[in-house]
């Protein structure tokens, strides 16, 4: 379906990347971005979960706390990730291979009562 | 005065219900008994009844009321049965006659039914945290009847809790939030025995708190308390529904369920199979300070009512025997007010097998608990206040408010607010709602936000000219007029003065900048009592 529209681009994988929790305030306040990641990083791997993480920081993160994302080369405690509406861990984590049109959602916990 | 006498108040309600419960405990006894006597004398009375049912009908065979008229027949029975009245009935049905009316509503549903009521009377929970999740969570919980309810919280009723804490009211203020929740409670519902722990929750005292329920409801507003609560629950076995909220958005999980003992690779993940780490204290926003929506909270509250009750009515003392009746799969559900849609249900890994408390070599032990030598407090951080500048970078508010109205004592010029710049780095809301005369507001966010240097320089070496984010070109341009900076509370004017200084925007030190000491609460405190307090 609109998948197919997709593959004609051979070059990004369209994926939608959610901020939940506060995190949107490191994306210039942003909810949601739709975006197209390369299909394959320099080294020519297919983009993974981590490829993502890496573009994030790079182009989507004017923000200089970066440290609040990602910490030691990973995304920072207290941040879930979900891909597709799971778990990431149930999903392979960081190596997780992005596929056309996932739904990438980064969730802060909450503390408050 | 108020909060004195109602809580003598209270004490008395509290002993007279003990005196009914242990009056109640008499009468069942009683009643128990005549209940036996009773069943042989009935058996006598019905066969005496044939005996004569069949005299008559010999005679009147369509004649239903046996030739006698209706009303002389009532007396009769009325008279004949009075001696019986005056013992107590024998108990027919599992619930009291007023429990039928009161539950009547949830008792037709399939979901809860005879059973079901019945598990609730018998279950006890514990809600740890009486405030804006843990007033619903409560009130609903003592409204579908659960046998007992433990309420534990230290603090006490303030004015800016009751927009959301809806079991508090205007007149408890000062009172403690266990004890003014009991007012509320046992008006709502008397016969459920309530529990009142008018004090933290603490490593030393959780277990034994804890483990009289069958059922924990986290309502607390710190990771500490979290992690805290998770653990104690794994080591005692019950299920954990936890709850948080801040400003438009909440997250609801139900934990350890089923609650099997550490390293039972079936039982549902704890808190820390999901956050192994804790956030960095720094970025953990509490609801005084990020703000809260009150029917944001009070539907989490409510949603923790809501699982609690699936979990009770279904039976939690089979699951933690065997586990063999599944719950649905552990989930995480975030709801955002303003979102679309505004719940999202998310799946989440199951227990983790590595993890410190429920994992196969667990850590946490009873023992490490009890000892005090897990620090929860160390292990999440604390958030100590800011002491980032040296005193000649600080002014008290009492100095501040002398350059705004007195001449100075040097120059002898007259006060004037064009004479330095006071930047306001609370965030715009807050500004519009009260400000200084004279102040301009850059929002901490916004100074956060902004890079030390040009952020990027890309591989040819050409400098991306980013400009310089306005608020630091505007205090550029007035190079030599001193910058005091202020916020509520005196901590992010701190890091304000650090960053600025960073900037460059001290000139070498040739320009004065520095922070109005403990904010404007400081201020409202010694200098202008009118100024609002939110």
């Amino acid at each position: 379906m609109s998948a197919e529209v997709e593959e004609a681009s051979p070059e990004y994988v369209p994926i939608t990347v959610e901020f939940s929790g506060g995190l949107e305030m490191l994306f210039s306040n942003e909810r949601k971005l739709s975006l197209s990641i390369p299909r394959r990083d320099k080294d020519g791997q297919k983009a993974n979960v981590a490829f993502l993480i890496d573009y994030l920081c790079q182009d989507c993160l004017k923000d200089p706390r970066k440290d609040l994302f990602v910490l030691d080369g990973s995304v920072r405690p207290g941040i879930l990730v979900l891909i597709n509406d799971a778990d990431w861990e149930l999903e392979g984590e960081e190596k997780y291979e992005l596929q056309d049109n996932d739904n990438i959602l980064f969730v802060s916990t909450l503390h408050g009562g | 005065m108020a909060a004195v006498s109602v809580i003598e108040l209270l004490r008395q309600q509290i002993s007279t219900c003990e005196a009914q419960l242990a009056s109640l405990r008499q009468q069942l006894a009683e009643a128990e008994h005549l209940h036996r006597q009773q069943q042989q004398g009935l058996q006598l009375k019905r066969m005496e009844e044939q005996t004569r049912h069949n005299t008559a009908s010999t005679s009147l065979v369509h004649d239903m009321s046996y030739g006698i008229h209706d009303d002389f027949r009532s007396e009769i029975f009325a008279a004949l049965s009075h001696p019986e009245e005056e013992n107590v009935p024998p108990r027919r049905w599992p619930l009291e006659n007023s429990e039928y009316k009161r539950y009547g509503r949830q008792l037709i549903m399939p979901e809860i039914g005879l059973q079901g009521q019945l598990r609730l009377k018998q279950a006890s929970v514990l809600i740890v945290g009486v405030g804006g999740l843990g007033c619903p969570a409560a009130a609903y919980l003592v409204g579908a009847g659960v046998g007992t309810v433990g309420l534990i919280d230290g603090d006490v009723v303030e004015e800016s809790n009751l927009h959301r804490q809806i079991l508090h009211s205007t007149a408890r203020v000062g009172m403690t939030k266990v004890d003014s929740a009991i007012v509320a409670l046992s008006s709502l519902n008397p016969n459920v025995n309530l529990v009142a722990h008018p004090a933290r929750l603490t490593p030393e005292s959780s277990l034994s708190i804890m483990q009289d329920y069958d059922l924990v409801l986290d309502c607390t507003d710190n990771p500490a308390s979290r992690y805290l609560i998770s653990d104690t629950c794994v080591l005692l076995g019950k299920p954990l529904v936890s709850a948080s909220a801040l400003r438009t958005e909440g997250q609801l999980m139900v934990l350890n369920n089923p609650p099997l003992p550490p390293g039972g690779a079936n039982g549902g993940p704890c808190y820390r199979c999901i956050f192994p780490k804790p956030p960095a204290f720094e970025t953990v926003v509490s609801c005084g300070e990020g703000g809260i929506l009150g029917p944001v909270v009070g539907t989490m509250g409510v949603l923790q009512a809501l699982e609690t009750i699936k979990v009770l009515s279904r039976g939690v003392k089979g699951l933690a025997a065997n586990g063999t009746t599944s719950p649905e799969p552990p989930t995480l559900t975030m709801f955002s007010a303003y979102g679309s849609p505004m719940f999202r249900t998310i799946r989440l890994r199951g227990r983790r097998q590595t993890c410190a408390s429920c994992g196969a070599k667990a850590t946490v032990t009873p023992e490490a608990l009890k000892s005090g030598s897990l620090d929860y407090a160390l292990f999440c951080g604390s958030v100590a206040p800011v002491d980032a500048l040296t005193a000649n970078e600080r002014i008290s508010v009492d100095n501040y408010a002398k350059i705004r109205t007195e001449a100075n004592p040097f120059t002898g010029s007259q006060p004037s607010n064009d004479s330095h710049i006071l930047i306001d780095v609370r965030e715009g809301v807050q500004f519009d709602l009260c400000s200084l005369e004279g102040s301009v507001n850059i929002p901490f966010s916004e100074i956060s936000r902004t890079p030390l240097k040009p952020m990027r320089e890309d591989v040819a070496g050409n400098h991306d000219a980013t400009p310089e984010e306005g608020w630091v070109a505007a205090l550029r341009s007035h190079p030599e007029k001193p910058i005091f900076v202020i916020c509520r509370l005196g901590n992010d004017s701190q890091l304000t003065v650090k960053k600025m200084k960073a900037l460059g925007l001290d000139n070498g030190g040739k320009r004065w900048i520095g922070d109005i000491k403990g904010g404007l609460r400081a201020w409202r405190e010694n200098v202008d009592q009118d100024f609002p307090d939110y």
